[in-house]
């Protein structure tokens, strides 16, 4: 596949990984967040943190909209979807995220909910195009890359002049959600949590371009390097970082120059200015409220706007007290940290929004990363809720013990061949 | 043509007809469907003679049986339909023990308003499989439900068959230093099924894997009778058929992600849903593990057969307390690949 | 976040609309966001929707970036 293969070379990665070995100065530590659940993703899914030096710490941050989305939007999400005869189309992600009382989209689908998965926002109109007598909504959700397809499809409806098609809009904005992070008190004031510069994310910059973060990198000195989303791509931008720390930089640096510009997609970024508007505040699960980091459909286009159509009153649900995940989002604190990690809350049964998507810390950690832990519990086949078995608490030490794996006598079959 | 029976009036209508409540009512209605679809669809000396039982004679030595029920939808895909899977399904799990396999039941559970000719068109396919694999289906039995009960068609297959003297294969056979091989490429049946879910279609048509594989089976066994694993990666692929080996036998796993084979369109369309090849649905393919001495052995006698061409030696058992299956990245990195989380969907982020 | 691949357009079938490949398997999807658009070029996709027309020379640039950074590693270690 072209554009994607040669992003993956082994070969490169090994040359990549010793020029960052090389140049990480060992008397320091670099504290580098990638914002975007993608960036996560690839690190866990590739290995590469085998390929990085131990001074190299990467925290993994809330770019992931299917994490931070509140449980009590899906409880709405799910109230829609109960109404008698209207069709919820969502995207697959939402489908297995706990809401309140146990339930989900895809038991509420189990039960009779006309449930409908989706790939694309243009399948929402279609298939309120083929039932004019059924009311529809799109549950939208996603960063800025997945706002402008939304924002397509509420044109095309309104084109259309279709009166049975809405919108439940969750779309929230990545700047919000770094500034939230630098502005928490443990990073601003305490500089207890060492941040020193960001992995912006590859797709929600093609559109919003990468100036939009130059605002960070003046205002807080820390370096962004915008990423592709391949791993090789993530290792360039860790060597980019590596680089402007040592020189005492904090630029925005493009290492995606292959998609991302500076102004990014003009067409995209005026079609979302015309259909939606900011939101005052927007609650994050893990985050609490942040101000200006959510969008809302305008006036003008108030018949497709489900919340407006539906009367939708939104309940805020709290987390699990001993869910660390707004800690954990922000970098403050490690899956491993957290008690309940492993345990309780694991991929099948998961407490927290940093275990309920693959991407979320919790869960790329579990999935792909918890076989170096030496400490942590496994549970090969799904848990019930109650504990089954115990191993003592999780360890607070770093994620991954230099070099290898202690936890497994494994023949060494090649971090580095 | 279909020629009409004494004692019916007309012809089953198999082009525009459907299931009603009297095919299952155990009357004339059913007989006539009975005799006139898969009777003749599977026509064997059991069958005809007409019992609600099958009788037959076997050696002495360890039988096998297997059930397996199959709902898959849509039921029909390109590479097959849920009929010649019912039929490959059950053949594969009897074979998965080393067992040749001798005989199949089929019982079908129809919803009220099945179309007939959907029907024949499962019926013929599953026996074409059936004779193709030479493994008559013997005996079955047919009910009908009231629309809205079954998803059109559930079909449940059994088989048995027999264990050649000297074979001991079970999943809690693995052992340190034992090879892993697979049959082939990952991710077909599965991709083939998705792709054709509404709002996942492609314009390339990616095929089902399903087939019968005892015959592999027997040309592996005969090549090395030493063999300690087989089992077919059939739901949550191949990454939840190791953690089951792996956790049967008490060990653990090491594999590298280049010698997977994947066919260059299931990797595409993967990467387009956000699916992980490595959990994806096979129909045709097997894993083996076998002791190491004899993986060369094994591995030259499953390329030779033609539903191994592709077969690769993907890694080794080893010991580890936890039972992790860990994976080499094509990157150069080690990750665990885990149990599959419910069913793999698509996603978007 | 943001799943989305590098696709080669194959075809325009419809005003709006491509048909894109990516290693042999090919997708309609919508060009709204996108202007300008011909068969051969590249675009990156994200749930149906082109997002931004894919550089081939900075592409190339970047796999170069890459292999120099590489060899600096190595005559360092």
């Amino acid at each position: 596949m072209k554009y994607i293969d040669e992003f993956r070379d082994g070969e490169l990665a090994r040359g990549l990984a010793s020029a960052i070995a090389h140049e990480a100065r060992t008397a320091r530590s670099y504290n580098l967040m990638e914002f975007c659940g993608g960036h996560t993703h690839a690190i866990s899914r590739y290995g590469l943190k085998d390929l990085l030096p131990p001074n190299v710490n990467m925290i993994h941050g809330p770019g992931c909209p299917v994490c931070v989305l509140p449980i009590g939007r899906i409880d709405n999400a799910i109230a829609l979807a109960a109404r008698p005869g209207l069709i919820l189309c969502t995207y697959a992600d939402t489908m297995r995220v706990p809401a309140s009382n146990g339930t989900s989209l895809l038991k509420a689908k189990a039960q009779g909910a006309d449930i409908r998965m989706i790939y694309s926002s243009a399948d929402a109109v279609r298939i309120a195009q083929e039932n004019p007598d059924r009311e529809v909504v799109f549950f939208a959700i996603g960063f800025e890359t997945t706002t402008p397809p939304t924002a397509v499809a509420i044109a095309q409806a309104m084109a259309l002049a279709l009166t049975n098609f809405s919108v439940f809009c969750n779309h929230v904005l990545t700047p919000a959600a770094i500034s939230n992070i630098l502005e928490s008190k443990e990073v601003r004031e305490l500089g207890t949590v060492p941040l020193d510069g960001f992995i912006g994310p590859a797709h929600v910059s093609t559109v919003i371009g990468s100036q939009p973060y130059e605002y960070f990198a003046e205002e807080y000195r820390r370096p962004v390097v915008i990423a592709g989303f391949e791993p090789l791509d993530v290792m360039q931008a860790i060597l980019m970082l590596v680089r402007q720390l040592n020189e005492g930089r904090a630029e925005v640096e493009n290492e995606f120059t292959r998609a991302v510009t500076r102004d990014g997609n003009a067409k995209a970024k005026a079609l979302v200015a015309e259909v939606f508007e900011l939101r005052r505040s927007f609650e994050w699960r893990g985050l609490g409220e942040v101000p200006y980091s959510a969008l809302r459909i305008k006036t003008k286009y108030a018949a497709f706007d489900a919340e407006e159509r539906y009367g939708i009153t939104y309940r805020s649900v709290p987390d699990n007290k001993a869910c660390e995940c707004g800690a954990i989002l922000r970098g403050i604190r490690k899956p491993t940290d957290c008690k309940v990690f492993g345990t309780v809350c694991t991929p099948e049964n998961p407490i927290g929004s940093c275990m309920v998507s693959s991407e979320g810390a919790c869960a790329a950690h579990y999935t792909y990363g918890r076989f170096k832990d030496t400490a942590v519990v496994v549970a090969p086949t799904p848990l019930p809720v109650a504990v089954t078995s115990a191993a003592g608490p999780p360890q607070g030490a770093s994620c991954a013990p230099p070099g290898g794996s202690a936890a497994v006598t494994a023949p060494s079959v090649g971090a580095h061949q | 043509m279909t020629a009409v029976r004494n004692g019916y009036i007309r012809p089953v209508d198999f082009k525009h007809g459907h299931i009603d409540m009297t095919h299952g009512g155990g009357g004339r209605a059913m007989a006539q469907l009975i005799d006139e679809l898969f009777m003749r669809a599977f026509d064997n000396e059991w069958l005809r003679q007409a019992n609600d039982q099958a009788a037959f004679a076997i050696g002495a030595g360890r039988m096998v049986m297997a059930t397996d029920s199959h709902v898959v939808s849509p039921l029909f895909f390109p590479g097959g339909d849920i009929g010649c899977l019912s039929v490959h399904g059950t053949i594969n799990d009897v074979a998965m023990s080393g067992a040749v396999p001798l005989y199949l039941s089929a019982g079908f559970i129809l919803e009220e308003g099945f179309p007939l000719a959907d029907l024949k068109r499962i019926v013929e396919s599953m026996a074409t499989a059936a004779r193709d694999a030479r493994v008559p289906v013997i005996t079955g039995d047919t009910k009908v439900v009231e629309r809205g009960k079954g998803d059109g068609v559930f079909i449940t297959t059994t088989g048995v068959g027999m264990v050649p003297a000297g074979i001991a294969i079970s999943g809690d056979a693995a052992r340190p230093g034992d090879r892993i091989l697979v049959s082939g490429t990952m991710g077909d049946h599965g991709v083939a099924i998705m792709s054709l879910r509404e709002n996942l279609t492609f314009e390339t048509t990616i095929r089902s894997d399903t087939a019968a594989l005892h015959g592999l089976v027997a040309a592996m066994i005969a090549a090395v009778p030493g063999i300690h694993c087989l089992r077919d990666p059939t739901r949550g692929g191949l990454a939840t058929t190791l953690n089951e080996l792996a956790s049967q036998s008490g060990c653990g796993m090491v594999i590298a992600e280049k010698r997977i084979p994947v066919n260059g369109q299931v990797n595409a369309a993967c990467e387009f849903l956000g699916l992980d090849p490595l959990y994806v649905a096979n129909e045709g393919k097997l894993v083996a593990v076998c002791p190491a001495a004899d993986a060369d052995a094994l591995l030259a006698a499953m390329r030779a057969h033609p539903l191994g061409e592709d077969a690769a030696n993907i890694g080794e058992v080893i010991d580890d307390p936890h039972h992790f299956v860990q994976m080499d990245t094509s990157f150069g990195g080690r990750r665990v690949v885990d149990w599959l989380t419910g069913e793999q969907l698509p996603r978007i982020c | 976040m943001c799943l989305a691949i590098p696709a080669r357009v194959v075809d325009l079938p419809e005003p709006g609309m491509a048909l894109v490949d990516v290693g042999g398997v090919q997708k309609r999807i919508s060009l709204a966001l996108v202007d300008d658009v011909a068969p051969g070029d590249y675009v990156i996709v994200h749930v149906g929707y082109a997002l931004t027309k894919l550089d081939p020379a900075e592409a190339q640039r970047t796999l170069e970036t890459f292999a120099d950074a590489g060899l600096t590693g190595q005559e360092a270690a």
